[in-house]
């Protein structure tokens, strides 16, 4: 099974979704995201679905799932790069995400995260540490 | 017993022509352009009648014998239904012609075969009169399709204000098949110019029922989700007082009064602002 991957980039986590989303390989990207959210202490996700041509529900939920499972790990998500026909869809499908932050590109996304963490956490006290966690 | 009608009508073409030349004349409206082709026409018309009546069916007009004149009157309905000719100085084009060819008729026969080749002479023309209409009416209504399929396209422009900022000036009724195209066109443009805000202005909607703001609400989710935000402008006061009737709620939408302000507000969120030239 492929599996997405999950790069890290300082405080943040950046996942690129570059094949059409099976269910089984949403699933694995949780429990992947999960796990290296934690390990890192990561401060940031970004989920750059630019690739992405076709969704359904399930699929469109599990986006709003992963962002919401990023929050309750007090990291903070942005969705980059939706494709026009994939916004229409979910929008159509009564999938509007209103808790998810998007943006239209990674590096708008890049810039939305570095706002949101330094209104967060003006100081940099959180990123003393630097280590990864033990597992 | 075959009918005396081709035979009446080629030898009397010219006298017949003449007369229904004259009747034409005065049977139009003021309207003079369908005269200007209109002799030509009227014989070859006559010419193409005596020979598919002379082939045995009289009166039947969807028939092989009357391909060409059909075609000859689909011709002529369409270039009349293109210049804008009414229907009815369409229609008389061919109705014009019963007076000649009766009294021509009347010259010729008596008794029974009169009355005989009066009934086949009405039912042929009027036959032919049907057809006249029928092919206008299929003109006018290919004209207004492609009218609608016009402004369908010409009233989705999405334009760009600024860098970062597009604008929609939405004009007309906003039905579920151009809000579609209004949807698409603007998420697409979004998509291309990478603006992080889209003004829809529904300053040229006539009116906001609860169907028009939910396509509204749809377009501004629909760009939300890929991360451009969206303002409403040109909501003009009884707009207003509509949707607080209709209990419509626009959730955290930001509404503007008009695109000035919008473009405004659009211009504060991008950090940038407008200062007056100073004079020196």
């Amino acid at each position: 099974m492929e599996r997405i991957p999950i790069l890290r980039m300082g405080r943040f986590l950046l996942v690129t979704v570059q094949v059409d989303l099976q269910d089984e390989v949403v699933q694995a990207l949780q429990d992947d995201l999960t796990a290296k959210i934690v390990r890192y202490g990561a401060r940031g996700v970004l989920l750059d679905i630019s690739a992405l041509e076709m969704v359904d529900s399930f699929i469109g939920r599990m986006i709003g799932h992963l962002a919401a499972m990023s929050r309750i790990l007090d990291a903070h998500t942005v969705v980059c790069g939706m494709q026009p026909a994939v916004a229409i869809t979910l929008v159509e499908l009564g999938l509007s995400l209103g808790f998810v932050r998007t943006a239209l590109n990674v590096e708008k996304g890049m810039k939305l995260l570095n706002e949101a963490i330094a209104n967060d956490d003006p100081h940099g006290l959180l990123d003393a540490e630097d280590d990864e966690r033990p597992l | 017993m075959a009918s005396h009608i081709p035979d009446i009508l080629r030898k009397h073409n010219s006298a017949i022509l003449t007369d229904w030349l004259a009747e034409q004349a005065r049977s139009f409206s003021r309207d003079t352009r369908a005269r200007d082709d209109t002799p030509a026409l009227s014989a070859r018309f006559l010419g193409e009648l005596a020979d598919a009546t002379a082939k045995g069916n009289v009166d039947d007009v969807d028939g092989e014998d009357f391909r060409e004149i059909r075609a000859l009157l689909e011709d002529l309905s369409r270039q009349r239904g293109l210049a804008g000719i009414s229907p009815r100085d369409t229609a008389m084009f061919v109705f014009s012609l019963k007076k000649p060819l009766f009294a021509r008729l009347r010259q010729e026969l008596s008794g029974d075969a009169l009355v005989d080749e009066m009934w086949s002479a009405t039912t042929l023309l009027d036959r032919l009169g049907l057809l006249t209409t029928e092919a206008f009416q299929r003109t006018r209504e290919q004209i207004i399709e492609r009218q609608q399929q016009d402004m369908l396209e010409l009233s989705t422009p999405v334009v760009k204000l600024w860098r970062g900022i597009l604008a929609l000036p939405m004009i007309g009724t906003l039905d579920s098949g151009r809000t579609q195209i209004v949807m698409e066109s603007l998420l697409q443009k979004i998509a291309e110019t990478e603006a992080d805000v889209a003004i829809l202005d529904i300053t040229g909607v006539p009116t906001v029922d609860t169907l028009v703001a939910q396509h509204l609400l749809k377009t501004v989710a629909a760009a939300r989700l890929m991360g451009a935000d969206c303002i409403i402008s040109g909501v003009r006061p009884q707009i207003a007082q509509t949707m607080v009737h209709l209990a419509i709620d626009m959730g955290d939408v930001t509404t503007k009064a008009s695109l000035a302000d919008a473009f405004a507000h659009a211009l504060k969120r991008q950090g940038l602002t407008v200062v007056r030239a100073v004079k020196s």
